[in-house]
Parts: structure tokens; sequence; C-alpha cells
């Protein structure tokens, strides 16, 4: 059976919260989140802190400007009213070179910050690309391309929001409010003292703000990963989509779900809206306390208009930046979410884990040995009760049998693609859990009925087999598998763009260009699983003729339901239910008169 | 991994004006038009209000604190002060709860438009465009627009009035002043037309960049078999980050860009206002201005320069919107190259002894193919008789399977015509076409369903219990026995988010799937290359009887296959070169015996 049991959703779908998560499963997503924005952070943070102080120093400049209209107001204006003309000049001139120091400092934050957030978002891309190819097969036929594309993409350019403009933003605002804040205090402190009163509701706002956004964002990543998975796979099989005209269906299966991250979208930004409203009431109306203090003050003589006008000048300034904290805060809360998607991924061990110590393998010679092997997709049915095997180096074996006897599955342990459950697979003796990763795929190759071409040049395609490899090499590993005519008969020959999903070549002309690729590879144990269903007559005996060559003192392993493939080989194993029923060379299983000599017999009869 | 980045897309189309973006967007902005302009008010309305409180500011200090204090006077502009905030708080949130929802909802919208046209689209155009690209426009594109309609444009306007207003209000309080302040208008205004020549170039090649980063990705995703047989994780990752880092050096330079228009809209503001501080000085020691002037000059003054700082960030992210408004309407302005015509004929009543298939003098011809190159069909005529089964038989690459996909309209013909029942396809609704017609593709395309669905996929007003009945039968004829062992049976999800199932597993669903359809006429493309001999006699024979009274073209590729059809056609340089019955031909066509029997090569002497 090559049917997998589904595992139960993982946690990271729990903490999304379209299941009951648990308080404590939301609390450890934002942990690990916060863990991952902190490890990303740490080589840029040099960077960040340059950023930061430079931030600062714009900041110092921006924060001058009204002071020094104070200045030039309450000194400068009596000074040349007295006929000294030196105050003012100076309180000029200070006022133009902090007006060029800031701006040449704000276009340098926006170089440098940049600079940081464009090399924290290419490590992070690389981390997940990278780890997402680590992970087992077992992983992604459980995860979905779709949910790992939508990681990938959208999740990264939540992520990407904050970075942009959140960062400086936040650095900008805060220090802006703090320098403020000082001047003010500096300035007048009765008036700072309300400053400070007003920070208490602030924090019991964005307390608030902050509970319910981190679930709403949680619910508008799930639901835009939704969205990616239904765009993806109606893109992908749009062939079937439009022969079974199933584009209205579709339509409205894709629509729904828009609306249901529209939704979440909307409230996120509702709930952001209603904090940025508690934000700038709470500013204002300290603005107009400040006024009203500082007034009577005034009135009374103990504070000089010239303070007064700076003091509800600075009190305004103060909560300028406030919407901007909101907005930073915002995209942090839409980052963290996505961060916690990403964490999630990330977190996932391959269930295929690399060795310890590997085991180097420089020279393989092709033994393979299954002892007492049990093996089952997942937490699903057992499909190996108990394989013993050993196919000595050199020979080509061919596994027969029906679909779904697990033959197959043998060929998927022989790549590793998958660990077994109990008892070991060896490859010259060495257990392939042990063996460098690097010397297993150099040694081990395996071909199946996908064949998948990846956008780029026929050659490229093939030189994936071994990446390096000359143009002569590409055309003789071509040349062996028949299908250099068929590439020399393309437009711009071995330049020719293979498009999306390899449509321009038929699916027997893919299955060549993967046979290309492993010719190339030139491994010591060749695994061809199907490998030959697309092709027609000719072109299989082609793929002969280059396989008798190449399987010349190399071990190979084929499945294949034609029997033409099957005859040439040296020894047939009939597999059942995932154990051997018949083992011997063609020629004596067809004597046998078992099952293969049944299958034979038919065999000869389709022929006809 | 191959990548190409770029490649697989069409060249851009002529940039567009920003106006001509905006009335393009008309069409998803109209319907929100009212809301979003009252938000739009309402965002104007709290900006203005912040100009107002420097002049009740200038009110304070010139009326009651100079004017000898009065206790009453200093409480009321207080009052007016805290009133004004709450009124700026309120017109924030309206702008909040107004704007909001009018842009999820247009850009929800925007998508389903994108999605709905992208289903219209012929099979030809989703094979030229990479999945990534289209991706990206769905989701990050759109979201971009969506941003820049609810916060992008509005701010901009908001912006730009309110630097009007406040210049207007600091020509008033001091016209001297306000017009030395005017003169930073005009090098702000120059560079702001350069930056924007500069930006959108750079922006639209970032965007662009990172649809192919989301086409790598999904191939990287889709394509983890082979990288995993091949052992390629390591390349695939060193060409996305390789791919990542333009894309990084890319964002670099946009941001370089920015930073010079940031240091202009920052310094000219500021160092235009250290002049007039000076010259409003000297101004007030002469007694051409007073103080209060003074004041309230320099408090507008500097609520005016942060709009004008911000106005860098919001042309920046116009020309971002304008770049994804063009890669959106670029998919979007595209035409389906195959349509429903104009005046669609009505479907051509059954036959009782079943449907004709006729093509005449068909000519097929791609985009991509080498100016000399010979039509992949040339000239083709062919005639399937009513209740008939025909094989097509031909080289791999021959153009069998193009062949296939002009019956159901999948694909147009260059020249020539294909006619089901004496009407040509083209004349039909594609609908009402591929109602008629059912296909069974080599590749077959399940989606994320219960096995139920994905056989009923073509099938119409059935009820649940008929449509059940319809599904188990059809899977009986594919032989497809291994769907009562699926853990829920029928109603087992497949696909990418169930079960996965081997080859031959999906491909005899795919089968089933075209039968359950009971087409006029059934197109199968190698319907059984991925069966075992044994599976391939038991489908072969009842599909043999099932298909009594159905017009059936089917490629094959094997003998086996053949035993299927009742007459032969045989597919050779774009033309048929042969129709007949498989002994006859085998006997007196020597490409139909090179196809199909030059395997039998230990049985048979090989035919060159």
């Amino acid at each position: 059976m090559s049917a997998q049991t589904r595992a139960p959703r993982d946690a990271e779908e729990l903490a999304s919260g379209h299941l009951t998560a648990t308080r404590e499963d939301a609390r450890t997503a934002r942990r690990r989140s916060l863990a991952l924005l902190g490890s990303l952070l740490r080589p840029v943070q040099a960077r960040a802190w340059a950023t930061v102080a430079l931030v600062v120093l714009a900041q110092a400049a921006q924060v001058a400007g009204p002071a020094l209209v104070a200045v030039g107001l309450d000194r400068g204006l009596p000074a040349l009213r007295a006929g000294d003309a030196g105050p003012i000049s100076l309180v000029t001139l200070a006022y133009l070179a902090t007006a060029l120091l800031g701006g040449l400092l704000t276009a340098a934050v926006v170089r440098v910050s940049a600079q940081v957030s464009q090399a924290v978002l290419l490590d992070l891309r690389r981390r997940v690309f990278r780890h997402t190819q680590l992970l087992s097969l077992e992983f992604h036929e459980r995860y979905t391309s779709g949910r790992i594309i939508s990681r990938q993409t959208s999740d990264l350019d939540a992520f990407r929001e904050l970075l942009d403009g959140g960062v400086t933003t936040l650095a900008t605002s805060v220090l802006t409010m703090v320098l403020t804040a000082i001047s003010l205090a500096v300035l007048d402190w009765r008036s700072g003292l309300v400053l400070l009163v007003a920070v208490v509701p602030g924090i019991v706002l964005t307390r608030h703000f902050q509970v319910r956004s981190q679930e709403q964002y949680r619910r508008s990543r799930t639901a835009s990963a939704r969205l990616i998975v239904r765009f993806v796979e109606t893109m992908t099989g749009i062939r079937a989509v439009q022969a079974f005209r199933r584009e209205r269906r579709e339509a409205g299966r894709y629509g729904a779900l828009a609306e249901d991250y529209r939704a979440t979208s909307n409230a996120a930004i509702r709930l952001h809206g209603r904090f940025d409203t508690g934000l700038t009431l709470i500013g204002n109306l300290t603005v107009a306390t400040v006024l009203l203090v500082g007034g009577l003050r005034a009135m009374n003589g103990d504070l000089t208009v010239g303070t007064l006008a700076a003091a509800v000048l600075y009190a305004r300034r103060f909560f300028t930046p406030l919407a901007q904290i909101g907005m930073f805060y915002n995209a942090f809360q839409a980052a963290v979410a996505a961060l916690e998607k990403l964490s999630a991924l990330l977190a996932e061990e391959p269930s295929v884990a690399a060795p310890v110590h590997p085991v180097p393998l420089p020279a393989a010679r092709g033994d393979v040995r299954f002892e007492g092997v049990e093996f089952g997709y997942g937490d699903g049915p057992t499909v190996l009760p108990h394989l013993d095997l050993h196919l000595p180096a050199g020979h080509t074996v061919a596994l027969v049998g029906e679909t779904g006897a697990g033959k197959s599955t043998i060929a998927k342990l022989l790549a590793r693609f998958y660990d077994v459950r109990d008892g070991r697979v060896l490859l010259d003796g060495v257990d392939l859990r042990d063996l460098d990763p690097r010397d297993l795929r150099r040694a081990v190759v395996m071909v199946t009925q996908e064949a998948y071409l990846f956008s780029g040049s026929v050659a490229a395609n093939i030189a994936l087999g071994r990446p390096g490899a000359t143009r002569a090499e590409i055309e003789d590993a071509a040349r062996a598998v028949g299908v250099h005519d068929v590439v020399m008969s393309l437009p711009q020959g071995y330049d020719s763009p293979v498009d999306k999903r390899g449509v321009r070549l038929s699916a027997g002309q893919r299955q060549l260009v993967s046979f290309a690729r492993a010719f190339l590879a030139d491994p010591a144990l060749l695994v061809l699983d199907e490998a030959t269903s697309s092709l027609d007559v000719p072109g299989e005996r082609l793929v002969q003729e280059g396989l008798s060559t190449l399987l010349t003192g190399r071990s190979a392993v084929v499945i294949a339901h034609r029997l033409s493939t099957v005859m040439g080989a040296d020894r047939v194993l009939v597999v059942h239910d995932g154990r051997v029923l018949e083992d011997g060379s063609p020629g004596a299983l067809v004597e046998a008169g078992g099952r293969f000599a049944e299958l034979h017999a038919e065999w000869r009869a389709s022929l006809r | 991994m191959p990548s190409d980045p770029g490649g697989a897309v069409p060249a851009p189309s002529a940039p567009r004006r920003v106006g001509a973006v905006v009335s393009r967007l008309g069409t998803w902005l109209r319907p929100v038009l009212p809301r979003l302009v009252l938000g739009g008010l309402g965002a104007l309305g709290a900006s203005l209000l912040a100009l107002a409180v420097p002049q009740v500011l200038r009110w304070v200090v010139n009326g009651p604190l100079i004017g000898g204090g009065n206790l009453s006077a200093v409480v009321a502009a207080a009052g007016l002060v805290a009133l004004l905030g709450v009124l700026e708080a309120f017109l924030v949130w309206t702008r909040r709860a107004l704007i909001a929802s009018p842009g999820t909802t247009a850009e929800r919208e925007m998508r389903t438009a994108l999605f709905d046209h992208l289903l219209d689209l012929p099979i030809a155009f989703h094979d030229r465009w990479a999945g990534g690209q289209l991706l990206s426009r769905s989701m990050s594109d759109l979201s971009m627009l969506r941003r820049w309609m609810v916060f992008g444009l509005v701010m901009l306007v908001v912006s730009a009035t309110t630097v009007v207003v406040g210049v207007v209000l600091m020509l008033s309080t001091s016209w001297p002043l306000g017009l030395v302040y005017l003169t930073g208008a005009v090098p702000v205004i120059w560079l702001g037309f350069r930056f924007r020549e500069d930006y959108k170039v750079i922006a639209r090649r970032a965007r662009d960049q990172a649809g192919d980063l989301a086409t790598t990705v999904e191939e990287s995703v889709h394509g983890i078999r082979v990288l995993k047989a091949f052992g390629r994780g390591e390349d695939a990752l060193e060409e996305f980050a390789q791919q990542a880092d333009e894309l990084r050096g890319t964002e670099i330079v946009k941001a370089r860009t920015l930073s010079r228009v940031t240091f202009a809209l920052g310094t000219v503001p500021e160092v235009v206002l250290a002049l007039t501080l000076g010259l409003g000085v000297w101004l007030a020691a002469r007694g051409a201005a007073d103080l209060g002037d003074l004041v309230a000059f320099f408090a507008t003054a500097a609520v005016v320069n942060a709009p004008v700082e911000r106005l860098g960030q919001l042309l920046a992210m116009t020309m971002d919107a304008r770049a994804a408004a063009d890669r959106f309407f670029e998919v979007m302005d595209t035409e389906p190259a195959l349509t429903d015509p104009a005046h669609p004929l009505p479907v051509p009543p059954a036959p009782p002894g079943g449907s004709r298939v006729e093509l005449s003098g068909v000519h097929l011809r791609f985009g991509a193919q080498q100016p000399g190159a010979r039509d992949v069909l040339d000239g083709l005529d062919l005639v399937v008789e009513p209740g008939e089964t025909l094989a097509l038989v031909g080289l791999t690459g021959s153009g069998k399977s193009s062949l296939l996909g002009l019956v159901p309209r999948l694909m147009d013909v260059t020249a020539g015509s294909v006619r089901i029942d004496g009407v040509d396809v083209r004349d039909l609704r594609r609908a009402d076409v591929r109602a008629m017609v059912a296909i069974a593709f080599e590749d077959p395309v399940l989606f994320s369903a219960p096995v139920a669905e994905n056989v009923l996929l073509g099938v119409r007003g059935l009820g649940e219990d008929e449509a059940l009945v319809r599904a188990e039968q059809a899977l009986a004829v594919a032989s497809a026995d291994f769907v009562a062992d699926l853990p829920q049976g029928i109603a087992t999800v497949i696909g990418e988010e169930g079960l996965s199932l081997s080859g031959g597993q999906r491909q005899r669903v795919a089968l089933a799937r075209a039968i359950a359809a009971r087409p006029r006429v059934l197109v199968l493309d190698d319907p059984l290359s991925a069966l075992d001999v044994s599976t391939e006699a038991v489908v072969t024979q009842r599909l043999r009887s099932m298909l009594a009274g159905t017009t059936t073209l089917v490629v094959a590729h094997r003998p086996s296959t053949v035993a299927l059809a009742d007459r032969v056609a045989v597919l050779e340089d774009g033309r048929i070169t042969g129709v007949g019955r498989h002994s006859e031909l085998l006997a007196t066509h020597p490409h139909y015996r090179y196809v199909l029997t030059a395997l039998a090569a230990e049985h048979a002497e090989p035919a060159r």
C-alpha cells in the first residue's frame, strides 16, 4: 500500500487558533517566535545598533528645531531689539547646521536600515528554504506544498512589513518621545509630570490591543495560507478544472476563502483603528491639560509666554509619534504571528535524520541488504512486515507485483526517503542511517515515474544529475538515452527553456530527460521506479540499450510493469503484500510456473 | 536547480501613468468610493484640526496671557483645545472605520477577479506563466494595492492638502516669512520628479524578482522528490540564495534612491525654516511682526514639515503600488486566446448511434516553434465514426496529446477544423463542448477532495445517491478496487491534503472520472500506462464493454492499449499516414510496426 495515513494536525495549526488552542500552546508559539526573531537579529546586532545611533543623532537634530526657535524668540529677539544681531545670527546658523545634519542622518538611516532588514530577510529566507529541503518526504506529504509556499511568500512578506519601516519607526518614535519628554522636563518639570500621568491609560490600552490583535493575526495567517493552498492547487490542476468545467465551483471555493481572509484582515485593521483612536484621544487630552496647567501658571507669572509655547509644542510633539508607535506595534503583532508559523516550520525535525557520526563511503559497490526490515508510513498500517533480502553488487534486480504490493516502498527505503521502523537497510555493509548523506546520494539515484522538470534550459535540467557537468557530458547522457535528437529539434537546442512543469515536452520525452539526469549522475546503484511507463516502445528500447551500457558492473533495482524491461534483469523478485513470494532468474521463474509465469503469459498475450 | 529568472514572464507592457492606473483601479474603487472619500475627509479633518491647534495657541498667547490674564479665557482656551482633540480622535476613528472595510473589499474583489480571469485563460497561457509570478500577483501585489488605496492614496491627498492649507495659514500669519518658506518648494518638486523616474523602474524590478523567487520556491516544493532523489537540496539552496540575494540588491538600490529624496524632503524645509527664523526675528525687532504671529508661524511650520517629510515615503509607496498595479493589469489585460463564440450554436442533438468526430485539414503550431519548423499537426484529417473506439499511435512527441486537447477545445487549431456531429467546436460554448467530451490526462490531476468528488468532477445534475452509484460504477470499470480498502472508502480525502496514491491508483481514479461523466466523446491519453499487466488486462476488458456506443479516441503506446480499439490511426510527421485494424497495419505499415513492436525484441527481429 502506498496510501499513507495522514498524521494528526501539527501543533503549529493547533496554535493558530482554528482548532481549540490552549493558552499554553499560544504562549509557547509566541516564545518560539520571539526566539527566532532574536536569533535573526543577533548577526546584525552591530549594524542594528549603528542604525539606532544614527536615529538618535537624527532625532537630536530634529528636536533641536523647536528649542532653537524658542531660544531665537526669547533671547535673539530682545538682543536684536537692543541692537545686538549676534545671538540671532548664531541661532540661525545653528539651525541651518542641524537642518543639514538632520537630513543627512535621516537619509543614512534609510540606507542602513534597509541593509539591515534585507540581511535579516535573506537570512530567514535561506533558513526556511534550507530547512524545507532538509525535511523528509513524509513531512512534505503531510504539510502540503501550498502551505510551504505560503510560509515562504506571504508569511515572509508579513515579517518584511515590520522590518521595512517598523524598526526604524519605533526607534525614531521612541527617541522622539524620550528626547521630547526630557526637553520638556528640563524646560518645565511640572508640565513633564502631566505627561507621566498620561502613560497609565496608554499602557492599559496597549495591553488590551496586544491580546486581541495577536489572536486576530494568527487567524489572518491561517486564512492567507488556506487561500494560497487553494490557489496553488487550482493553478497546478488547471487542465482538469477546465476540461471538467469546474471553473465556477473553484471560483466559488476560492471566493469563500478570499472572503475569510478579507474578514480576518478587516477585523485586524479595525482593531488597530480602535487602538489608534484611543492613543490619539489620550494624547490630545494631555496637551489640553498641559495648556490649562501652564496657562494658569503663566497668568500668575510663574511661567514665561515663550516657555509655555515651547511646553505645549513639546507636549504635542511628544504625542505625534504615538500613532507611529501604534502602527509599529500593529506590524509587530502581524510579524510575530507570521514568525510563529515560520518558527514552527523550522522546528520540524526531519524524520529521516542526518547521522551524528556519518560513515563515509567514497566508492560504493552497490551491495544491498535488507535485514529484518519492518516498515509503514507514519503511524499508518505496516506495509512491509518483515523483509530479508540480499541484492549483491553488479546485478540488475527487477521487482514485480501488483500496484500497492510494496515495490515502491522498497525502492524508497533504498534511497532513504524514509527510515525503517525495525531492522536495517545496508549499503556495502553500512546502515543507511549512518551513511554520510552526500555519499548516499552519490551512490544511490532514484528515477521515478514523476519526471518533474524545473523552469530553465533542457541542459540545466539534465545537469541536475551532476552540477558542473560539461556540455559534452550532458549531450553524451542525452545521446545515451536517445533524447539528443529530440533536444536538437527544439528551437534553441539544449538551451531551449523548458516551460512550467516542462509541458512543451511530451510525457515520454520528460521521462527521457530524467533518465539522462540519472545517466549523468552515474550512481553505483540505480533505482528505477516505474520510470519507463510513459515511454513508447522505441523510446523504451533506446533506454534499454543505454541502460545495458550504464548498468554493466553496476547494481540496479528496477520496478516495471512492462515485462519487456523485467525480462532483461538478472533476477526477479515477485512481491505481494510486502513479502517476497518468488525469487529467481526470469527464465527460471517462467519455468517454475508460479505467479511470475502467469504474468509472463498475460504479457505475451498482450503483445499481440 | 536550473532557474531562469524572469524568463517565464512575458515582457512587461509599457508602464502606465499613475493617473491611468487610478482610473483603471476605478472599477474596483467605485463601489467603495463614498466610504473612501468620507474616510479621506475624516483624515483630512483630523490633519487640519492639528493645524488649528497652533492658531488657538496664538490666540491664547496673544489674548488672555499677554493681555492681562483672565482665568475663564485660559480655561476656555484649554477646553477648546481639548474639544478639538476629542474631535480629532473621533475623525481618526471615522477614517479607520470607514476605510478599512472598503479597502479589504476592493482587495478581495480584485483577487477573485484575477482568479476568475486565470480560470478563463487557456492552458497555453498557464503553460507560459510561472506559478510564482501568478501567486505573487494575487497575494503580495494586491495587498500592496490595498494598502496604497486606503493609506497611501488617502495620506497623499491629506498630506498635500495639509501642506497647502498650512502654507496658506503661514502666508496669512506673515506673508514675507511664508514666501520664503514657499521658495523651498521649487527644489523639492524638481527632486520629487527625478526620484519618481528612478524609483519606478526599480520598484517594478523588485516585484518581478520577488515573483521569480516565489516560482523557485514553488518548484523546489513541487519537485522535492527529484531534488531528494539526486540529493540536490544544497544546489537548489545555492540557486535560491543567489536569487534572493539579487532581490536584496534591488531592494538596497531602492532604499538608496529613497534616501536621496528623504534627504531633500527632510533638509530643504528645515533649512528654509532656519532662514525664516532669522528673518522673522529681524522683522519682529523692527516691529513689522508681533511675537504671537512668530509663535504661530513656527508652530504651523512644525506641523507642515511632518507631511512634507512623509511625502517621500508616500511617493515611494505610490510607485510600488503602480508597479503592483501594472503587474496585476498585465494578467487582467491578457485576452483569453480561446473564448466562447459571440453567437454560439446550440449543442447538436446526440445521434442514437453515437457522435462523430471529424478533424479536417488540422494544423497546429506553437508560438515558440522555430520559423522554419514543420507544424506539429500538419494538415491532418481524421474521422472517428459514431460509437467506435479509435486508437492513435505515434512516436513520443509526435503531437498525439496535442491532438487530443483539440477535441474538448483545451487548445484551438491554427487552421482547419474539429467537428463533433457536424458542428465546429469553435462555434459552441466551451462549457458545452467540454460537457460533450471527457478527457483522461496521462498526468492524472487529483484534487484535495474525497475520491467520490474527484470521480464526479464532470458529472452534473445527479442526486446524491445516484451520483454515488455513478462514481462506484466508474471506479469498478477502472478496476479501482483499492478504493474500498481506503480508511473511509470512497469518502476518503485524497490529493495533497489527503492520502497520497500511487501512480497506478491515481491513473485509475482519473480514468474513472472520465468514464463517470458519460460523455458523448471520450478522449483518453495513454490511460493504462501506469498499470501492471494483470490490472491492465482487467481494465481493458471492462472498458471495452463499457465503451460500446461511446465514440472514443485513445492514445496508445503499446499493443495492450490498442486492444481497446476497433481501428487504429498512425500519426507520423503531423499527419495520419494509415488507418486500419491492428493486424492489417502490422502487416502493411512499417512505421506502425516500428512504433508498436520494436520492443518485442526478444521475440521479433528488431525493426529499424
